[in-house]
């Protein structure tokens, strides 16, 4: 059975998600979630152990031979990214149940673990495909399904965050299908291997070039890169804390995976940064973003709104590491990756305690609170510092890594930014320290909290794992690292040159 | 060759007209009626340029069930636009000029329409559909074949993405109002009109019995689970729309509504886990029948059409009852 | 050279105006019909490069040919459908936008934002929460 595995990876949440649908008592759909997300990390820990004995996994879906057919590729590129979406789904899938019951109706619960249960499979399927068009398929099913649960927040708002997604992401979707296309019309293949042998010369081709363009802000759209991030504030703020948590740690930085994979391995970082110099426009923006995010986040009243604005500025470090297009660079972009993934999880986590129980996050409703919810708060005062990069959390392992790969390209703009943006970061998350622990409550709240419900277990465990997790990334960090620079490897080495 | 090219430049010609009227015209049913156009002309274009299973599912979609989605939200919202201010078309503007120019650019160097010799047409994957299909599958209908088996994984891709938004929808207009709670509007009622009445009673047979036909022929002519699934859905839209959704709603009840819309990718995903039991891959045919492979891809893109077609037929309706039924409660 | 890129210069011209209607327009559903206009010149494209002079449907048969490419039609049945999910997505996203917010129009929509005293605020009881249901309909339907 270890050969299907690459299947199983995504074909076990796919088959929950109509499960999930059918059954209407009332744990059966939450259940099934569980089921998605353990059955997706047992596959991927496999998938993972097969890849570092045997190296790259092949899988031709109805065995026919890519390019004819869609072929599935697991290498040391794609197992974080599984890796990483599929724990993110876990600690999730523990953290739902609660959180769920509290801030979602009945009538909607299943449709909900249903569209959690596709957007696990649309990450996993667009992680692991070795198929341009395939990914462009797996890339709508995660995008339409996130536009659903954005939707169920609570606040009206979320529907018009995720109007303005739908429009967006839709667009950002067409411009990489236009890519596809272009690249089509020259190649007369859709595989991901054999465009790369298709595009090894002929770089002066014009409409390759222009395909790469098209794709890449497609892709961009989905990373919310700088000038393009505007639908990710409201998308992750407005959304139910256990779709944020979700979201935070896989959306964009799935995205990311697959700007690498389509830069490296099939555009060929030749063309990509040598003819076109993606690297400069990359760097650039990088900068930009993460000033600009950074700045944005200071000036935040509301927490979840702050957090999305940090993760715009996260994207700019990720984005600054992949275009340096070097072993080092990729490599830290990696690690912070994974890094900012599960410090934001957990924050974003924590904020979704705090909504179920002060029915706020705004920071005047959270004044003075920290003596009261000690355990919360401490968590997003660690994780918080994660963002920032304080030594021992995961956050100063990848910030040190980007900082030595610019340092070794000698990129001191961009590294000057990084640096503001870590004191903006500081700002901001001293100012959540200030109000929490130093501020005095305001009166209005001194009535509210008896009433508060109990602190429900699973949700705490959930947030002290991941900032646990953070820590111990801090202290040790060998495993990410070495996952990181095997697959920094994997993309260069096969770099499609 | 030249009438080809002026039917061609005609119908382009059409289509870019259309799009700039329904871009400039802000009152919304007749820019959805323009849209409908837009769709048959797209259509016509199709089939010009030797897509027919493309062009039967835009039209079934585009005119069909996009217009009757259309008109339906204009019915529940507001049928006239405002006036656009100014200071947003410069945005627009700058966005078109910047993709416009890519594109421009990357036409220069695309190989020229029609050529037999472009890099589609000379890839090795060019013979593997057209000639050595008819050996390993045995279907006519290449596109039917590639569709269900060499890429059988992007068909229940999609028809993932329309469960998806069968839940979209459900999740956020809600399930189809009860039969009993779906009174009809008293002024107004199709089925007064004895014309109505009657051809669509005389209509609706036919139109089921065409979407079977379209389901099962898929492998020979145009056609397939899609655009069955539409046309089986057109169906019951008219019945509802002429009859009442009380009464289309007893001729499908929701309970089995809901059990078919999860049915198509449940049958789908349990297809392929069948193959692996069976010791192939994901969704490899070829061994539901391993003494004739030929015939166990015959089965398997048969199953496969007929799930697509009955989830999609189930979607729709549920989609369309939704949203006529949120305006009918009211 | 005209001859043998008029039509995709035609086709790039559709999808520019829906790409104009997407980003200049504030109505929502004129959005969404914009962007229908804008995916549809990218299907034509596509279908556009797999077409051969002379060709007929790939759909094989005695003393036929040569056929057009099969691929280009799978895709964009598949893009097709794609495309109709997200519309009805994005139209059951507007009724209900319509419903908590009465009205549609980008504009409009902002400045009802800005009104409010906590722009972004919390989920405070002076806000018109995000209700499923229609168990109450805010929103001024005429």
């Amino acid at each position: 059975m270890t050969a299907q595995l690459p299947a199983l990876q995504v074909a076990i949440p796919l088959a929950c998600a109509p499960l999930c649908v059918l059954f209407r008592v009332r744990f059966v759909p939450w259940l099934l979630f569980v089921v998605a997300a353990v059955g997706s990390l047992v596959c991927a820990a496999l998938l993972a152990g097969r890849v570092a004995s045997e190296g790259t996994v092949r899988y031709a879906m109805g065995d026919w031979r890519a390019p004819a057919g869609i072929e599935f590729v697991v290498s040391a590129f794609n197992t974080p990214v599984l890796l990483l979406v599929s724990l993110a789904a876990t600690v999730t899938a523990g953290y739902a149940r609660r959180s769920v019951a509290a801030e979602i109706e009945p009538r909607r619960r299943r449709l909900l673990y249903a569209c959690l249960c596709l957007t696990l499979a649309g990450l996993l399927g667009l992680a692991v495909t070795g198929d341009v068009f395939n990914a462009f398929v797996f890339l709508e099913i995660s995008s339409l399904a996130t536009y659903t649960m954005i939707a169920m927040g609570q606040h009206r708002r979320a529907l018009l965050a995720a109007f303005r997604y739908v429009v967006i992401g839709t667009v950002g979707a067409v411009f990489v299908l236009i890519g596809i296309g272009l690249a089509y019309a020259v190649t007369g293949t859709l595989n991901m291997a054999d465009l790369a042998e298709r595009l090894a010369e002929g770089h002066d081709n014009r409409a390759l070039q222009a395909a790469v363009v098209f794709v890449f802000v497609g892709l961009a759209v989905k990373m919310a890169v700088f000038p393009l991030h505007a639908w990710l504030p409201g998308a992750y703020a407005e959304a139910p804390s256990v779709v944020s948590t979700f979201i935070a740690a896989t959306g964009t930085k799935v995205a990311v995976y697959v700007f690498c994979r389509f830069a490296f391995t099939v555009f060929g970082a030749a063309l990509v940064f040598g003819v076109l110099r993606i690297d400069r426009i990359g760097l650039a923006l990088a900068a930009l973003a993460m000033l600009v995010g950074s700045a944005a986040a200071c000036f935040q009243q509301d927490l979840r709104y702050l957090l999305a604005w940090s993760s715009v500025a996260q994207i700019g470090y990720i984005l600054a590491g992949v275009s340096l297009a070097t072993a080092s660079g990729v490599s830290a972009a990696y690690l912070h990756l994974i890094n900012h993934a599960v410090t934001k999880a957990a924050l974003f986590a924590a904020a979704g305690l705090l909504v179920m129980q002060l029915g706020s996050v705004r920071l005047s409703a959270l004044a003075g609170l920290g003596r009261r919810m000690p355990w919360t708060f401490a968590a997003i005062v660690v994780a918080g510092l994660g963002l920032v990069g304080v030594p021992p959390t995961a956050g100063f392992v990848s910030k040190w890594a980007l900082v030595t790969a610019l340092v070794e390209r000698g990129m001191w703009p961009v590294l000057v930014a990084m640096l503001a943006s870590s004191l903006l970061a500081l700002v901001y998350v001293g100012r959540i320290i200030e109000v929490v622990w130093f501020r005095e409550p305001p009166a209005s709240a001194e009535l509210e909290p008896t009433q508060s419900p109990a602190t429900p277990a699973s949700m705490v465990a959930a947030i002290w794992f991941l900032v646990l997790l953070t820590v111990y990334f801090g202290i040790d960090p060998t495993f990410p690292g070495g996952l990181a620079d095997a697959a920094a490897s994997a993309l260069l080495g096969s770099g499609g040159e | 060759m030249m009438t080809f090219v002026l039917t061609n430049v005609t119908l382009l010609v059409i289509l870019i007209a259309t799009a700039i009227a329904i871009s400039r015209m802000r009152a919304l049913y007749e820019a959805t009626m323009l849209g409908a156009l837009f769709s048959l002309v797209t259509a016509s274009l199709f089939v010009l340029l030797d897509a027919v299973d493309v062009a039967f599912t835009e039209a079934a979609v585009g005119v069909g069930i996009s217009t009757v989605l259309l008109l339906g939200v204009l019915a529940l919202t507001r049928s006239r636009e405002a006036v656009t201010p100014r200071r947003r078309h410069l945005p627009a503007l700058i966005a078109v000029l910047l993709a416009g120019g890519a594109l421009g650019y990357a036409s220069q160097d695309l190989p020229a329409f029609g050529a037999a010799d472009s890099p589609v047409f000379s890839h090795p994957i060019t013979g593997t559909y057209l000639h050595q299909s008819q050996e390993d599958i045995g279907i006519p209908n290449t596109v039917t074949a590639v569709l269900a088996s060499y890429r059988g994984l992007d068909t229940l891709g999609e028809l993932v993405v329309v469960f998806t938004a069968g839940l979209a929808v459900l999740s956020l207009v809600g399930p189809p109002a009860r039969p009993e709670e779906t009174m009809p509007r008293a002024d107004f009622h199709l089925a007064d009109y004895r014309i109505i009445r009657i051809i669509s009673g005389i209509l609706m047979p036919f139109i089921l019995l065409f979407a079977l036909y379209v389901l099962f022929h898929g492998e020979y002519g145009p056609g397939g689970g899609f655009q069955a699934g539409v046309i089986f859905a057109a169906g019951f839209v008219l019945y509802g729309l002429v009859f009442g959704l009380d009464k289309a709603q007893r001729v499908v009840p929701r309970v089995a509504l809901r059990i078919l819309v999860s049915l198509g990718p449940l049958v789908f995903i349990g297809l392929g886990l069948a193959t692996m039991l069976l010791g192939g891959q994901f969704l490899d045919f070829d061994v539901l029948d391993p003494n004739h492979p030929e015939e166990g891809q015959h089965l398997g893109i048969l199953l496969v059409e007929t799930a697509i077609g009955f989830t999609v037929a189930a979607v729709m309706t549920t989609v369309f009852f939704s949203f006529a039924s949120r305006g009918v409660s009211r | 050279m005209i001859a043998g890129l008029y039509v995709y210069w035609a086709l790039f011209a559709v999808m520019l105006i829906g790409l104009y209607v997407v980003i200049s327009h504030g109505n929502l559903v004129k959005k969404l019909l914009g962007l229908t206009v804008f995916q549809v010149g990218v299907f034509l494209f596509f279908i556009s490069v797999g077409k051969v002079a002379g060709g007929s449907a790939p759909i094989i048969a005695e003393g036929a040919g040569p056929y057009s490419h099969p691929l280009p039609q799978v895709l964009i049945l598949t893009a097709i459908v794609v495309g109709v999910a997200t519309l009805a997505v994005g139209l059951a996203l507007a009724v209900r936008i319509f419903e908590s917010y009465g009205t549609v129009e980008e504009d409009e929509l902002e400045r009802v934002a800005d009104e409010q005293p906590e722009p972004n605020g919390a989920f405070g009881a002076q806000c018109v929460p995000n209700a499923p249901f229609g168990s109450e309909r805010g929103g001024g339907r005429s």
